[in-house]
């Protein structure tokens, strides 16, 4: 039969199904050809809580959102065009996510009797027959019966010959959005390479359906998005927590000190302790503590000891550590806090994410206790932000909270990586020379007003250190009043001064001057980026400046926000940085706020924007 | 933990080991005389003093490392294991001795402590147990005796306490030994024996809190019952003990029997110490009853229960990095950044 074929320039594909069905790789695989195609893309993983939450239930789907186009990509998008839905419980979980008139690919095995009552449908109801979706382009193949019949003859039994199935959804979209299966068939043949069965199994399954695509009248029309025109260079696809762990690599290179990681696994920083362990021929030792407190205070020891010394966690596991942050903060010793936000509070939403630990990171904990704070944009971002963590706790000797999400902890985009020798050098000098005619004195100031760092091993420099308050310069424990308070606004002061070495805030788009700012920060970066773009499209006078040191703030932040009428702040949590700017400031600055455990659609952030330019 | 040899440095003395810091501790209190232990064997070590680190936590033991002329840390309470733990993990080179008490050890921080005995890191926690928290003036601690009138406990803690060297064994500690303030040669040469041992040398130190807890351990360091009430174990040695060394223990099945010696027992049929034995240890360990409880009783061990050498985690966490290196090469910065797969835009 005759097919079309239209050129397109984005599209948002939404992989769900049974947590079991291998929807993450689909996706994946998916997202790998789209970036070595050179389509600009974004992507977000949707996992259950539960790991197998029970078979064909709600609770248990998965899902794996990819936005790919021949233009800018800022976010993995709001509402998808295509649907693949693996089963009934797919469909139901995942409907209010497709736009309206958007194509649905439906596996009918899926929505057989027992599938249509796990997923709540009502006795007899079948969305994929009864016509309840009308207004929707429906593409349905029964997936099991097909990769059961392309296997028939493999020798496999039901089981291994099932597991085959997402390849066959696969197979098909690549035929339907003419990609190539190079990439994925090189990637199959890696994984099952030393078993030749399995192997073979998947890519005649692949191969059947990219063929079903070509043959059958399914879908009558194919799609083509023709490269992203990016800048020139060299890329990778790349999840935020990978670039973490590579950022903390690459400053751990470039201070010439080996990383210690003390860290306990928790949702969703575990993969940056899953990556680092990986990389021990880069002289990372990887500690699995036996909670999140010994996590962190091995790490101060490491420091102590003179390694680059790192903590990763998540909002509860922080909050175990805050003890121990006020005690790095109190010997001066140079750590970095990876916190990889999710929802909270207390175990709140494990696997979703929001921004709701801004508080607890400029603020929470006993005493004045000053630690600087930064956080990632975006996925990619996050191997600059912590190598920047990184450069501030060595030159500063301060602990750094590094914020990042599970929306870009999982998500991933198109990276044009640096060169090793592009990337800054960071300098740690160990003192060895008395800095005193009489005793060393570890408490002795620099012009940044930081520390010395002398380790132990270095002859002749013995000394104590603790988190009792101690006395200026000789660091010898002290319970006079006016040192107190002369240290606590030492401590301040010396935090304070960062913003005399960090990068004044620039605007991402937009005037100097106008009427409407959008202030970010986090991982908010991508639905204003693109919300704002729409705008200006539109001709309103909007611009967007998205904060990466939220603690001290660049020293211009505050002449910057007074050139707005008004200041816009989306936040995924109920007004975190509103209020720190609304004190710091004292601008009425508004609120555009979020908390249900999902990013912001680019949509919401534009309708704000033009009710408030109305 | 091991001596780290170093021929070049000069000999230390204990005077060395003294800070310009004024010893704050309560006027009699048994930390006094564990502080000159330490800096009384620390010299014989042969270990720079630079080597040396000191880590505590919180309470009064926990001010030591303020007194010991060595890098030291004074951190927060019941963490100073986990972050000795990080610094021998990353500095395998370092002679690590941590300096902890009963609430620090066994009661906020005693998940640490377990793990520490567990993984093995090489170095040697110096538990000081007063049966009080002291610094916080007087509350029951984890190893006060049921029924213990304190501040906190008006009519008596319902608690039952731990046994510090059972608790040991259970977490499988590979070095545990017990041994008391007023007793400065046993101390010492538990010290020593504390340090010449790879792994984690644990080593309880009954110590008197003049001020809160006077007396607590009388029966045991008093001369008039110390040794009808106390006894002092020795590798492949007997168990006798008694004013005149005329009482040993027997084992009868798994059950330990007081015998008299001068009633015709032979110091031959008696139970011989052996440190490797950890069944033994295990019984030796439950000598636990209260003095006060009877005549009769089992008399309370001192000197090293159980020891034995099995891998310590910075060796293993180091070899493998080690071998990473020799399998893979050092990393290469590039290679790691760019990733399996790339591609190109012009």
């Amino acid at each position: 039969m005759e097919q079309n074929n239209q050129v397109i320039d984005n599209v948002i594909i939404k992989f769900a199904g049974d947590s079991g069905d291998g929807m993450q790789l689909t996706g994946t695989q998916f997202t790998n050809t789209a970036a070595l195609f050179g389509n600009d893309l974004s992507t977000f993983p949707d996992f259950p809580a539960e790991i197998r939450a029970p078979q064909g239930t709600i609770p248990g789907v998965s899902g794996y959102q990819l936005h790919f186009g021949s233009v800018s990509i800022f976010t993995p998008g709001d509402e998808c065009d295509v649907l693949v839905a693996m089963n009934a419980a797919a469909l139901k979980a995942n409907m209010r996510f497709l736009k309206k008139g958007g194509t649905i690919i439906a596996n009918t095995d899926g929505f057989d009797p027992k599938n249509l009552r796990l997923a709540n449908y009502a006795d007899g109801a079948n969305p994929i027959l009864d016509g309840s979706l009308e207004g929707y382009r429906l593409v349905t193949m029964d997936v099991t019966k097909m990769t059961r019949s392309a296997l028939s003859e493999s020798g496999l039994g039901i089981k291994e010959i099932d597991r085959a199935k997402n390849m066959f959804v696969l197979g098909f979209l690549y035929w339907m959005y003419n990609r190539d299966m190079g990439a994925t068939e090189k990637f199959l043949t890696e994984k099952f390479g030393k078993k030749p069965d399995i192997l073979d199994a998947n890519l005649k399954v692949l191969r059947s359906g990219y063929n079903f695509g070509e043959t059958s009248e399914a879908a009558a029309t194919r799609y083509t998005v023709n490269p992203a025109p990016m800048p020139a260079g060299v890329y990778r696809n790349i999840m935020g927590n990978q670039a973490t762990a590579l950022g903390l690599i690459a400053a751990s290179q470039k201070c010439g000190l080996d990383m210690f990681l003390g860290s306990y696994p928790i949702t969703p920083a575990t993969d940056i302790l899953h990556e680092l362990a990986k990389y021990k021929n880069f002289g990372v030792r990887t500690y699995q503590a036996e909670d999140e407190i010994a996590a962190i205070c091995s790490a101060i020891g490491a420091s102590f000891g003179g390694k680059l010394a790192v903590t990763t966690s998540s909002g509860p596991g922080i909050a175990l550590k805050t003890e121990a942050m006020g005690l790095a903060l109190m010997l001066e010793l140079p750590l970095v806090i990876v916190n990889v936000q999710r929802g909270g509070p207390s175990t709140g939403l494990p696997t979703k994410t929001e921004q709701s630990d801004l508080f607890q990171a400029i603020y929470g904990r006993n005493g004045e206790a000053p630690i600087p704070v930064i956080a990632a944009r975006s996925a990619a971002d996050c191997f600059d932000t912590v190598f920047e963590a990184c450069r501030l706790a060595l030159e500063f000797m301060t602990p750094v909270i590094f914020l990042s999400d599970g929306y870009i902890a999982n998500g991933s985009e198109p990276w044009r990586f640096p060169k090793a020798d592009q990337l800054k050098e960071i300098k740690v000098n160990f003192t060895t020379e008395n800095n005193n005619d009489g005793k060393y004195l570890p408490y002795k100031r620099d012009e940044k007003l930081s520390r010395p760092w002398a380790i132990p091993g270095t002859k002749g420099l013995e000394h104590r250190i603790g988190g009792l308050e101690k006395q200026h310069e000789t660091g010898n424990i002290s319970y006079d009043p006016e040192n107190h308070e002369f240290m606590v606004k030492m401590r301040a002061a010396k935090v304070a001064k960062i913003a005399d070495f960090v990068p004044n805030q620039t605007l991402d788009n937009g005037a100097e001057k106008g009427k409407l700012l959008i202030l970010g920060w986090g991982s908010t970066y991508g639905p204003i980026k693109g919300a704002v773009i729409e705008a200006r499209k539109k001709g309103y006078d909007v611009s967007h400046a998205h904060i990466r040191h939220l603690f001290p703030f660049p020293k211009n932040l505050g002449e910057m926000i007074k050139n707005f009428d008004q200041v816009l702040i989306p936040e995924m949590n109920t007004g975190q940085l509103l209020s720190i700017v609304r004190d710091k400031f004292l601008v009425d600055a508004i609120g555009l706020n979020k908390v249900k455990g999902m990013p912001f659609a680019t949509g919401e952030i534009l309708t704000k924007i033009e009710e408030l330019l109305k | 933990m091991e001596t780290i040899q170093s021929p070049e440095s000069p000999k230390l003395t204990s005077k060395d080991l003294v800070t310009d810091q004024e010893v704050r501790w309560c006027p009699g209190c048994g930390d006094y005389s564990i502080l000159k232990q330490v800096q009384t064997v620390v010299p014989e070590l042969d270990i720079p003093r630079e080597n040396l680190v000191f880590i505590s936590g919180i309470g009064c033991s926990s001010r030591f490392p303020y007194y010991m002329e060595t890098f030291g840390m004074h951190s927060i309470h019941g963490r100073a294991t986990a972050i000795a733990s990080g610094l021998k993990g990353a500095r395998p080179d370092l002679s690590v001795w941590i300096i902890s008490g009963d609430g620090d050890s066994l009661s906020i921080g005693g998940n640490h402590f377990i793990h520490l005995l567990r993984r093995n890191f090489n170095v040697n926690l110096l538990m000081f147990n007063n049966e009080i928290y002291g610094l916080t003036k007087g509350q029951y601690s984890p190893t006060s005796e049921e029924g213990k009138i304190t501040k906190s406990t008006p009519m008596g803690s319902v608690d039952h306490p731990f046994n510090p060297i059972a608790l040991a064994l259970g977490a499988e500690g590979s070095f545990i030994a017990r041994s008391m303030d007023r007793d400065p040669v046993h101390l010492k040469d538990m010290l020593r024996r504390a340090n010449a041992h790879t792994g984690t040398s644990f080593v309880e130190i009954y110590q008197n809190c003049n001020v809160f807890n006077d007396g607590t351990f009388e029966i045991f360091t008093e001369k008039s019952s110390k040794k009808e009430q106390t006894i002092f174990v020795e590798n492949g040695k007997p168990l006798v003990y008694g004013q005149n060394a005329d009482k040993g223990i027997k084992l009868d099945g798994f059950t330990p029997v007081i015998v008299n010696l001068a009633e015709g027992h032979s110091a031959n049929d008696l139970w011989i110490h052996d440190e490797k034995d950890l069944v033994k240890a295990g019984i030796l360990s439950r000598f636990f009853e209260r003095p006060a409880e009877g005549s009769g009783h089992l008399p309370r061990p001192f000197g090293v229960f159980y020891e034995n050498n099995r891998s310590c985690y910075e060796v293993g966490l180091n070899q493998q990095v080690e071998e990473a290196i020799a399998k893979k090469g050092k990393g290469n910065l590039d290679a790691l950044l760019s990733g399996r797969e790339t591609w190109e835009i012009k």
